[in-house]
């Protein structure tokens, strides 16, 4: 791209705050009830991370998965990428994560819950905001609760819910699940910002949660 | 003896910034300025329709028959030229479906881009046509000059087939004025589009004199900067005198600014809302402002 350094961000936004919001209302309205299922799954897995058993490690991965192989092809791939052209190439990035967990849900040494320590603890707030804030937000920000990004079925609570399972998690190939989901929620983040967005602070906020309580985990050891 | 011709004529009433009118556009209605192409002579209302952002709606039903509306009040507006580009999103499709749905008016002046670094463009533009349904494109050009080489080549020799009528290049906010104008004085384009506004003016500088000297018409793009002067502009008052010019909001203001420059063609201001587009094409009614004027307006939005 010639000339980069004389684009703004709001240069990037295709689409307008309506439409944005829209594609969620039309999003929900497709898939609905399933999302009784993804909060149900998500509260599971919830409970599971809460009471910490190691033999566990292996459905919560292949829960989150799931997940992120749906939310990457039923919202990114077959509904934001067709305002967004760039969210073909971002779409992809979800299947990866979902393979990367369902991998970590099955190596030995993969995956495992028995974190106890300060980044455990700010990783269930963070499954806490995915879980239960995010579909309170729609009246908050003057939006309709036909709007609401529910767990599973959205990507931003359904990535912020993740990097909360993982900070209370530990494994090998822990490290490895964290940059999609991380990266995905600086993107969400920026793409609402340059919308003017209120909500775009939130994703935003619990990217960089994420990276203060990893760092603090490595000060504490 | 100077024998005038109708392109001479043309081309000459283009340069100096004389106006045609079409006369009965619609009952009771004012005619739309029209302006000509330099190149062919050809008439073309002198506001058309921009689709970046406002058409990107996806496959929302509801915002698909708005924007069907909005495309129909255009053309019943008397509007011909809608453009768009492979890089709007689902706007080409959300064109393709309003002119299907309004029966495939034949007033349409249909505006396209070719935008990839690919060297194959004819196979974006084939895309793009059938996205809109159309048998061939009016324009082609290239956006924001990416591959332009290449992509003039190929626009060129798709003009010599038939299968496009114009070729044109794109800019947007200032940028790559300097190629703008070597493409201009080495290749014969038929169009070119670059912003241009009551605030945006460096293109009255070297590309607008550019373009009458080498018969080039111009479609000004983001006539509002994306909705922000009108937004920046909401809370202000018109100035009194704002009536005599025919301009009874900031947009037919700004849109009278730039209409009056006698190198402008057409702008295309892009919107969602069909008494805007009404509004819009409304602005390209009454007289036209000379440089004087033009020069009060700038100084007007300046100093507030």
């Amino acid at each position: 791209m010639s000339e980069w350094w004389t684009y703004r961000l709001e240069d990037f936004l295709l689409f307008s705050p309506r439409v944005y919001w829209r594609m969620f209302e039309l999003h929900n309205a497709a898939f609905w009830p399933l999302h009784l299922l993804t909060l149900a799954a998500g509260l599971a897995i919830a409970l599971l991370v809460l009471r910490r058993p190691r033999r566990h490690g292996l459905w919560i991965a292949l829960i989150l998965a799931a997940l992120f192989a749906f939310v990457g092809w039923s919202f990114l791939w077959s509904r934001y990428a067709v305002i967004n052209w760039a969210i073909a190439y971002v779409a992809p990035a979800f299947g990866l994560q979902a393979l990367l967990l369902a991998i970590g849900s099955t190596v030995r040494g993969g995956l495992a819950f028995d974190r106890r320590n300060i980044a455990g603890r700010l990783g269930l707030l963070l499954i806490a905001v995915g879980l239960v804030a995010y579909p309170l937000l729609p009246p908050l920000f003057r939006r309709p609760w036909a709007s609401a990004e529910i767990f599973g079925i959205a990507p931003d609570p359904t990535a912020i819910a993740t990097l909360g399972v993982l900070l209370a998690a530990s494994g090998g190939l822990v490290p490895l699940l964290f940059p999609i989901p991380l990266l995905w929620l600086v993107l969400s983040g920026l793409t609402l910002h340059a919308m003017g967005d209120p909500q775009a602070w939130l994703p935003l906020l619990a990217a960089a949660t994420t990276v203060a309580a990893l760092a603090l985990r490595r000060i504490a050891r | 003896m100077m024998i005038i011709t109708r392109r001479t004529f043309v081309k000459t009433a283009a340069a100096s910034g004389a106006a045609f009118v079409l006369p009965g556009t619609a009952p009771g209605a004012p005619a739309p300025l029209m302006r000509a192409v330099p190149s062919s002579g050809e008439m073309l209302p002198a506001v058309g329709l921009g689709t970046w952002i406002t058409f990107n709606v996806g496959d929302d039903p509801v915002l698909r028959d708005e924007c069907a509306e909005v495309i129909a009040a255009f053309f019943e507006a008397g509007g011909r030229m809608i453009d768009s580009s492979p890089m709007y999103g689902s706007s080409q499709p959300v064109i393709g479906y309003g002119l299907e749905k309004l029966g495939r008016p034949k007033a349409l002046f249909s505006a396209e881009k070719v935008w990839t670094s690919a060297a194959d463009g004819a196979a974006q533009i084939e895309q793009s046509r059938r996205f809109w349904g159309v048998p061939r494109f009016d324009l082609v050009q290239v956006h924001n000059l990416v591959g332009w080489e290449t992509h003039l080549e190929t626009l060129f020799a798709m003009k010599a087939d038939g299968r496009i009528r114009y070729v044109g290049i794109t800019t947007s906010e200032g940028r790559r004025h300097d190629l703008f104008e070597q493409i201009m004085r080495a290749h014969p384009i038929d169009f070119m589009q670059l912003t241009y506004n009551v605030v945006d003016r460096e293109a009255e500088e070297r590309l607008l004199p550019l373009a009458a000297e080498r018969g080039v018409a111009v479609i000004v793009n983001r006539p509002f900067q994306q909705g922000a002067l009108t937004r920046q502009l909401e809370g202000e008052t018109l100035p009194d005198w704002a009536a005599e010019i025919g301009a009874g909001s900031w947009a037919q203001f700004i849109l009278k600014f730039i209409l009056s420059h006698p190198s402008v063609t057409v702008a295309i201001p892009a919107t969602t809302r069909v008494d805007h587009v009404r509004e819009n094409v409304m602005a390209a009614t009454g007289p036209l402002l000379d440089a004087a004027m033009r020069e009060r307006m700038a100084a007007y939005v300046r100093d507030l």
